[in-house]
């Protein structure tokens, strides 16, 4: 997949709202791609724009040599949505109540699949369960029997209904206790290497994020300011956010948190309704210069595969 | 060891709802310490909340029932305090922090006059110094414009800055105790490194004894210099930060520590989780409460719950492993910080 200049302006009142402004990346087969950055820096909508449930303001989202930004007929359509699903980060309000498990998980396969009926659909709702790890005896259950990390594994036998090949998972783990989230991480981590997936994996949590990702991009503020391999991003950051970003995470390790060096950030995130002009972290940057405030920085390759948008570089 | 400001004794709280019985915290005990910061943590659901509401008796009262225990602050057992005397505590001599500010917050109220009131009706001053006091504390947490910002309502402010706004709030009069349940949870993680350095500065000022409540191990390491475990409704391991960290001793928090992936981890590695999911704890029985999910479960643990073993001044943990009889058993390599992958 190839997201080129995407930009998704929301229009709130008079305004408008920047949530996603000119950001381009491309996301390889098989891999996982990791999205980081504070509230509101628009990585959901840009998970929602590329899942088309926002239309763009302008930009492309390739896939497959189609820009699914523009129109498509009605199979085109059906393919892709097939080829694409999401899992949410709350597993509790993104499954209806009302319905068994069963039935959320052959929703999927009625639609898509609709040649599939009976005791095959059945028999792949199980396959599905087993698969995430859940018994085939949990199939007539509703979900306010489960617990949240079971529930996220319902959510994701359902995205998996349609054997997809992209999946978007916006904080799949973020309402999870730290137990389960290992367990959803090894989870996804054990269906890419069986079915070979792709992950675009949206989260707040660092040391998750680089565990489970190939390469990372980090948002601020609606526009991406670093990508890299995710040891690379960790072991050298250049972006004076990414930078701040990292050394703002308290350690879990007594001897090495003692030593942390911390950049502390003043003040909060500006309003994306009212984002500074040139470069949007100018507000909180410890490094930033006269031009910050003048021009907006481009998205450079200062290294192979290390993209940063900074004056400094 | 220091002094004791606080002390949780054999605390039992259970909620009488619908469904049953449900024994939110069961025998819990801990001192808090002068001046020190002391962590609980555990999973979603363990207690940890309960716990904290019930020194402050926030808990509603009809449905609430503290079998028993008691919470011995200034010589005196608060859970037998009726409610102007807590109400005189509250606020003043132990102050609370919740994870949403909007819980301590209210909407249609100006900030000033918010500060304001607690000043106004702990401290037994006038509007005139109240005002200036405001001020300055709001100008203390790191609120920009202090002045002009007292006239702003919480919804102009982000989620960080009504944070700091409740914890001047909180520290308007001085507490003895800061109880902060979650206090960063809901907030970025710049933010939150904000937020934690100003508690322990104004801790550094003030002499202040910090409960903190968090999941966060993160978060952990950085305020406390004890922790206390929790898991479904008991304390099951308590230590100084090192010896949680580099020398715990329940399988529970072996199997916490070891879920976090380390710093340097080997992609390819799988995480440990901990195998299945917290109990339901209206169905607890009387063994321990891990031994659904414990990889070293024994028969015992089903039957007969296990005491406190200390292990040393500061560390104990209430697992039936740590008993004399108990087999050796081979600890897992891999826990304790995050460096060692
Ligand atoms: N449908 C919408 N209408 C108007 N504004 C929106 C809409 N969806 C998102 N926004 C705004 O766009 C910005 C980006 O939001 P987005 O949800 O993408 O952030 P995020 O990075 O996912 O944040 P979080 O980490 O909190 O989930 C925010 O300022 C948000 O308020
Ligand atoms: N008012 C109440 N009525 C009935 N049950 C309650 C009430 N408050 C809490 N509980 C139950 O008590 C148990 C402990 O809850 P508590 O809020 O202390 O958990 P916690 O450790 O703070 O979890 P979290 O990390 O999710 O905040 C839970 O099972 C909860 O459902
Ligand atoms: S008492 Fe038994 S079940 Fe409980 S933690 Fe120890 S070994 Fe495991
Ligand atoms: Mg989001
Ligand atoms: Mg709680």
């Amino acid at each position: 997949m190839e997201v080129k200049n995407l930009k998704k302006y929301f229009n709130v009142g008079k305004k408008q709202l920047k949530a996603v402004d000119n950001v381009s990346f491309e996301i390889y087969e098989g891999e996982t791609l990791g999205l980081v950055g504070e509230s509101g820096c628009g990585k959901s909508t840009i998970g929602r724009t590329i899942l088309n449930l926002y239309q763009a303001t302008s930009g492309e989202v390739n896939y497959k040599g189609k820009n699914l930004q523009e129109k498509l007929s009605k199979k085109e359509k059906k393919f892709y949505q097939e080829e694409i699903q999401m899992i949410f980060q709350d597993p509790y309000s993104s499954l209806d109540p009302r319905m068994t498990v069963l039935e959320i998980i052959a929703e999927g396969i009625k639609i898509h699949q609709s040649n599939m009926i009976g005791k095959e659909r059945l028999e792949r709702v199980y396959e599905l369960l087993e698969l995430v790890g859940l018994d085939r005896k949990h199939a007539k259950r509703y979900p306010h029997e489960f617990s949240g990390g079971q529930r996220q594994r319902i959510g994701i036998a359902r995205s998996l209904a349609v054997n997809p090949n992209l999946i978007i998972a916006d904080e799949p783990i973020a309402a999870l206790d730290v137990s389960i989230q290992a367990q959803i991480v090894n989870l996804l981590k054990e269906l890419q290497k069986e079915r070979g997936l792709t992950y675009l994996f949206i989260a707040h949590d660092l040391s998750m994020v680089k565990y489970i990702s190939d390469r990372v991009g980090v948002m601020y503020l609606g526009s991406m300011v670093e990508l890299a391999s995710s040891e690379e991003l960790y072991n050298n950051p250049l972006h004076p956010y990414t930078k701040a970003l990292m050394s703002a995470v308290p350690i879990p390790d007594p001897d090495i948190e003692e030593k942390r060096e911390q950049i502390i950030l003043q003040g909060d995130m500006p309003s994306p309704l009212n984002p500074p002009s040139g470069c949007r972290f100018i507000t909180r940057c410890p490094a930033a210069m006269d031009m910050c405030a003048k021009l907006s920085p481009e998205w450079t390759e200062v290294e192979k595969d290390h993209f940063v948008a900074c004056h400094l570089f | 060891m220091g002094e004791t400001i606080l002390s949780v004794d054999n605390l039992d709280v259970s909620f009488q709802t619908n469904s049953g019985l449900i024994k939110a915290v069961r025998g819990v005990s801990f001192d808090l310490k002068k001046g020190e910061t002391l962590a609980i943590v555990g999973e979603s659901g363990s207690g940890k909340s309960v716990t904290a509401k019930s020194i402050m008796q926030l808990l509603p009262k009809q449905s609430t029932r503290i079998d028993s225990g008691s919470i011995v602050y200034g010589g005196n057992d608060l859970l037998e305090y009726g409610n102007k005397e807590i109400e005189k505590i509250r606020g003043k001599e132990i102050a609370m922090v919740f994870q949403d500010p909007m819980t301590s917050l209210n909407p249609t109220m100006k900030i000033g006059k918010q500060v304001m009131e607690g000043l106004i009706k702990h401290n037994n001053i006038r509007k005139k110094e109240a005002k200036k006091r405001s001020i300055e504390l709001l100008t203390e947490v790191g609120i920009p414009y202090a002045e002009e910002r007292m006239n702003s309502f919480p919804h102009e402010f982000s989620g960080g800055m009504r944070q700091r706004v409740v914890i001047a709030m909180a520290l308007a009069c001085d507490p003895k105790v800061l109880i902060a349940d979650e206090p960063t949870t809901a907030l970025d993680v710049t933010i939150q490194a904000q937020i934690l350095n100003l508690m322990k500065e104004l801790q550094k000022k003030t002499g202040t004894s910090i409960l903190i409540i968090t999941h966060d191990l993160g978060v952990v390491v950085n305020m406390a210099q004890r922790i206390a475990v929790m898991y479904a409704g008991e304390i099951v391991e308590t230590g100084t930060l090192r010896e949680i960290f580099y020398k715990p001793k329940h399988p529970y928090t072996w199997g916490l520590l070891q879920s976090m992936p380390k710093m340097h981890q080997d992609q390819s590695v799988p995480l440990i989780p901990i195998a299945g999911s917290p109990p339901d704890v209206s169905l607890m029985h009387d063994g321990c409460p891990f031994a659904a999910r414990c990889p070293y479960v024994m028969k015992v643990c089903h039957n007969h719950k296990p005491d406190q073993t200390q292990i040393s001044v500061t560390h104990a943990a209430a697992c039936w492993l740590e008993d004399d009889w108990a087999p050796e058993i081979k600890q897992p390599e891999k826990i304790g910080g995050v460096s060692n992958s």
